[in-house]
């Protein structure tokens, strides 16, 4: 198990300029260590991450898009693994931050907790690489790996939560986020044309 | 209501790419597959996203429209059902452009929605409505000139939209 506010860091230190798209708990992290308007954590609707990453892949082909999926949010969209995988997006890497738990609704254990393989899974899909990390220390000395392979690329971090995150959900929300974003994403539209 | 003449795929293809889109994300549905789905999944200027559920497409095109790549998400009444929660915040609560092209699985071509046999067709256009989002249906060959101004208005409001296929559509 890798503590999560550490993994997110490594994450964090070679992101540059990538759309990083998190989940809830993770989006709480993720938000405080690496806060960056490029962070679209506009999801709405719980297991909808992947799908999001996906539209963004193909709309900027040339763009490194980042996906810190949930365990429990990915359970509910599994079929996004293959719709991914079929439309096989280069750029695109998916990460399921893995704690067995829905820690954003009072931590009850994911059904599988300790059985589903989440890497076997993406496998099984399609995806051109798939990685599954344990350790602190290989996951900080492949990363680069996972982060230039090209894709899509599937990683399972399984951590165990080393803070507690404001679940700020106003913030995540809020319609400023959008607008943030879009403002962040004019430039890279305007280099593409 | 008499139909005046069937809905053609060429026409609805057509009008897509009179309003700039350039994706379409489906899911097969019988009453659009052979007229439109196939004939589009072989048209160079359109790319195709075949999904496996439709929820999954509210998202991608929110996403491509961030992008500034226009999308349509084609799908039978039941994908749009199934797919209320995610249409419900992405499309409605974040105010997205995601354009919707339904398919009415048991609708007859001299009916309306609303008086169709069918309890599912009938509730999609009151579902619609109860959410806001802007509908039309296409029940002939005239009605698919009005396509590319509802998804222009789509976009430039940025709201969603569902256009209703009112009959199975012919190649």
């Amino acid at each position: 198990m890798m503590p999560r506010s550490e993994c997110l860091k490594k994450i964090a230190e070679l992101r540059g300029d990538a759309i990083v798209i998190p989940t809830y708990t993770t989006m709480c992290a993720w938000r405080v260590i690496s806060p960056s308007p490029l962070n679209y954590v506009s999801l709405g609707a719980m297991g909808q991450a992947s799908a999001h990453a996906l539209g963004f892949a193909l709309g900027l082909p040339d763009h490194k898009i980042i996906v810190l999926d949930g365990d429990g949010s990915l359970l509910m969209s599994l079929s996004s693994l293959v719709t991914v995988a079929n439309a096989a997006p280069k750029n695109l890497v998916h990460f399921v931050v893995e704690n067995g738990t829905y820690e954003a609704n009072g931590s009850h254990p994911i059904p599988g907790k300790d059985k589903v393989s989440f890497a076997g899974l993406a496998r099984a899909a399609g995806y051109a690489r798939v990685y599954e990390f344990d350790g602190l220390n290989r996951f900080a000395a492949e990363l680069p790996e996972v982060l230039s392979a090209q894709g899509p690329v599937f990683a399972t971090l399984k951590v165990e939560a080393d803070d507690e995150p404001e679940q700020d959900y106003v913030y995540m929300h809020h319609p400023d986020r959008r607008r943030e974003f879009k403002e962040a994403l004019r430039p890279f539209l305007a280099k593409r044309k | 209501m008499a139909p005046n003449g069937s809905l053609h795929g060429t026409d609805i293809i057509a009008a897509l790419k009179t309003a700039r889109v350039g994706h379409v994300v489906a899911v097969p549905d019988i009453t659009t597959s052979h007229g439109l789905l196939w004939p589009l999944s072989r048209d160079p200027d359109l790319k195709l996203i075949r999904l496996c559920k439709e929820d999954d497409g509210v998202s991608i095109c929110a996403a491509l429209a961030h992008t500034e790549n226009r999308a349509v998400l084609l799908m039978q009444m039941t994908g749009f059902f199934d797919s209320i929660n995610c249409i419900r915040a992405v499309a409605c609560e974040y105010k997205q452009p995601v354009c919707m092209m339904i398919g009415l699985l048991g609708k007859t071509p001299d009916e309306k929605p609303s008086q169709s046999k069918a309890y599912g067709v009938r509730i999609v256009e009151p579902i619609c409505d109860v959410m806001g989002i802007e509908h039309i249906c296409l029940n002939d060959a005239a009605d698919v000139a009005r396509v590319p101004e509802a998804i222009d208005r789509a976009y430039a409001s940025s709201r969603p939209l569902a256009v209703l296929f009112g009959q199975v559509i012919q190649p």
